[in-house]
């Protein structure tokens, strides 16, 4: 595989999954309003993927971008591993998207500036999606966290449970390396400091402790992954797989 | 899903610039910002508008049924109320 066909597709499994994994709260919101909301920024999110994985497929020259996100094993998935990680309650649920939505700001933000033009005009569309996402998600955050002490006690926990996935975001290996000499690619150790600043001040206003960076996970990169990722693409590819010439 | 209890707001939204806000429907939030993004995901998903107002529901004043007959009655047959009775000039277009 080509160093940007790769590179591009961690990107598009990354929103893929995460859309994946939000869609599974189609009917299942704590509120109708609050149904449509996460069901919109799954939405954004495969929007996303969509634009990435046939950008990928070009890049492929050889499989299309449906045959790319559903004829993979979980090996070949390149998504960060924060995003495979289940919905549990609302809360855990919001939590990791905040930590996620405050990573893709400044991600995509600085891929925006990318000398690959496609990747730029998909960091820049993605940007103003990812933005009132970031902004639906800090302000749940707040709510929670400085809401009753139960929901303070509750996201607290969800907040300490996700935290050994953050450390992913910033890591860079070799590819990273190679794209970033190249103005392709982002710096990830660079958003650190940023990603700080604003998880910090939404985590204050919602009265929560920042947990202490511990053991970090990590493995995405080379496609290892933990266990709910197969769970997630037994459920998206199943279609596909079983029905390989049905139309949708 | 479990039983709404939170607050009722009225949407109202703007569809371009310089027109009237029209009354769209309602949303359940527990604040104003909420009511905002709640509204913004459920109204306006396919372009309808570039301005969007929310308005607590008990915030809003409404005449009830019941008093339509003397709210609405009288005025039905005024028709001196309704400018009729003028002659146009044949200059005059589009009135």
């Amino acid at each position: 595989m080509k160093d940007l066909e790769k590179y591009t597709l961690r990107i598009a499994d990354t929103s893929l999954i995460l859309a994946q994994r939000l869609s599974e709260w189609c009917s299942n919101g704590p509120t109708l309003e609050e149904d449509i909301a996460l069901s919109n920024i799954s939405l954004d999110l495969f929007g996303q993927a969509n634009g990435l994985l046939d950008y990928v497929s070009k890049l492929n020259g050889e499989k299309s971008a449906d045959e790319i996100a559903f004829k993979r094993n979980e090996r070949q998935f390149y998504n960060l591993q924060i995003c495979e990680q289940e919905n549990g309650h609302f809360g855990d649920t919001i939590i990791r998207q905040f930590l996620c939505d405050s990573y893709f700001k400044l991600f995509y933000s600085s891929l925006a500036n990318s000398k690959d033009e496609i990747l730029s005009a998909i960091a820049n569309k993605s940007l103003k999606e990812v933005e009132y996402h970031l902004r639906h998600s800090s302000n749940w955050v707040i709510r929670l966290g400085d809401g009753t002490k139960e929901s303070n006690q509750k996201i607290q926990t969800s907040l300490n449970q996700i935290w050994k996935f953050t450390g992913e975001f910033f890591e860079m290996d070799e590819l990273d390396n190679i794209m970033l000499k190249k103005n392709i690619g982002v710096d990830n150790n660079n958003l650190k400091e940023e990603w700080d600043l604003i998880v910090n001040k939404t985590l204050k206003q919602a009265k929560l402790t920042r947990p202490n960076d511990g053991y970090m996970m990590n493995g995405s990169k080379q496609g290892l992954h933990t266990e709910y990722l197969g769970k997630i693409l037994a459920q998206m590819q199943y279609l596909p797989r079983a029905y390989p010439d049905a139309k949708w | 899903m479990k039983k709404n209890k939170s607050t009722v707001w009225e949407v109202f939204i703007q569809s371009k610039n310089g027109l009237a806000h029209k009354h769209f429907g309602n949303v359940h939030a527990e604040d104003k910002e909420m009511a905002l993004q709640n509204a913004r995901d459920l109204y306006t998903r396919r372009n309808e508008g570039s301005c969007i107002w929310v308005v607590k529901s008990e915030h809003i004043v409404s005449s009830v049924p019941d008093d339509e007959d003397s709210f609405f009655d009288p005025s039905n047959d005024k028709v001196y109320r309704h400018p009729t009775f003028y002659k146009m000039p044949d200059g005059a277009k589009h009135i």
